[in-house]
């Protein structure tokens, strides 16, 4: 059957630890959504949350911050995956609960 | 595409890869590919998704393309839903079903087992959080373990995927670019 594992780990482990031009705390705190200060707190949540409201203008916000494409790049891939994997584990929580296998 | 690099960054061989894209489809190259082909040391997201889509599984190619698409319906994420919608219709060889599921799932001519997978699966991306009823109501449908796991692996390649192409702006193609697209990832999927 299919599994995933694996190829999450080595997902997380790569946008988070490996070669990279955001460091690495802000793509653990952009995948964490929590400990950011302005403007990037709001931009990934607003990935993690509601992505479909990102504009030019936010992206713009964090051009003029000084981060450069790549680091951008990076902040949302590291928060977009953050967010899937919050939802992924919280319910394979459920799924081990559920099947009486904690 | 918000981000230039992710139009115009491409080391050497990805730019070549998206000319001979460009002479064999006759279609300009998906923004998702050149998602694909950024930096493929960082994110390289196409092998998770490969084994989730086409990877073993009681689910078909088909219910998994659906579930692509019903995610990315629930994101509301255009270029998604466009993409799997057609992947989906094409792999069934019945669009009207995969139309029928995406504007009433309550309605859709779908098996029971299918309907309360992809309730689950809308509610966990709505929502972010399922409990344990909600497993317990799919279990009770005929979905077992394995198969939840399978949909759920489907759910977080989706929800990774319609964020970046919502926040990076990915372009909607064109009717028969993204037919051409379908029949692409069915033959040739993810990778």
């Amino acid at each position: 059957m299919s599994d995933i594992t694996s190829l999450h780990s080595a997902l997380v482990s790569r946008i988070l630890e490996g070669e990279g031009q955001a460091s690495p705390e802000i793509r653990r705190a952009a995948f964490d959504n929590e400990g950011l200060a302005e403007p990037v707190r709001t931009f990934v949540d607003k990935v993690a949350h509601d992505a479909r409201v990102v504009t030019d203008a936010d992206i713009g916000t964090l051009r003029q911050a000084g981060l450069s494409e790549d680091q951008i790049y990076e902040i949302v891939v590291c928060a977009a995956v953050g967010q899937a994997t919050r939802q992924y584990q919280n319910a394979l929580a459920a799924l081990s609960a559920a099947t009486g296998r904690n | 595409m918000r981000l230039a690099i992710l139009d115009h960054g491409h080391g050497v061989r990805a730019k070549a890869m998206f000319a001979l894209i460009r002479v064999f489809s006759g279609h300009p190259v998906v923004d998702a590919v050149k998602l694909a082909l950024y930096r493929p040391s960082f994110y390289r997201g196409g092998s998770l998704t490969q084994e989730a889509m086409r990877g073993p599984s009681d689910w078909s190619v088909a219910d998994r393309e659906l579930m692509a698409a019903f995610v990315s319906k629930v994101n509301n994420t255009e270029f998604c839903i466009a993409a799997h919608t057609a992947t989906s219709a094409l792999a069934y060889k019945d669009g009207a079903k995969v139309s029928a599921a995406l504007a009433d799932l309550e309605t859709a001519p779908l098996t029971e087992p299918l309907r309360s997978t992809l309730r689950m699966l809308g509610k966990l991306t709505r929502e972010n959080n399922l409990d344990v009823d909600d497993i317990s109501r799919v279990l009770s449908a005929g979905v077992s373990e394995q198969q939840i796991k399978d949909a759920l692996a489907v759910a977080f390649a989706f929800n990774v995927t319609d964020r970046l192409a919502d926040v990076f702006d990915f372009a909607i193609d064109d009717p028969a670019a993204i037919k051409a697209g379908a029949k692409y990832l069915l033959g040739r999927g993810y990778r």
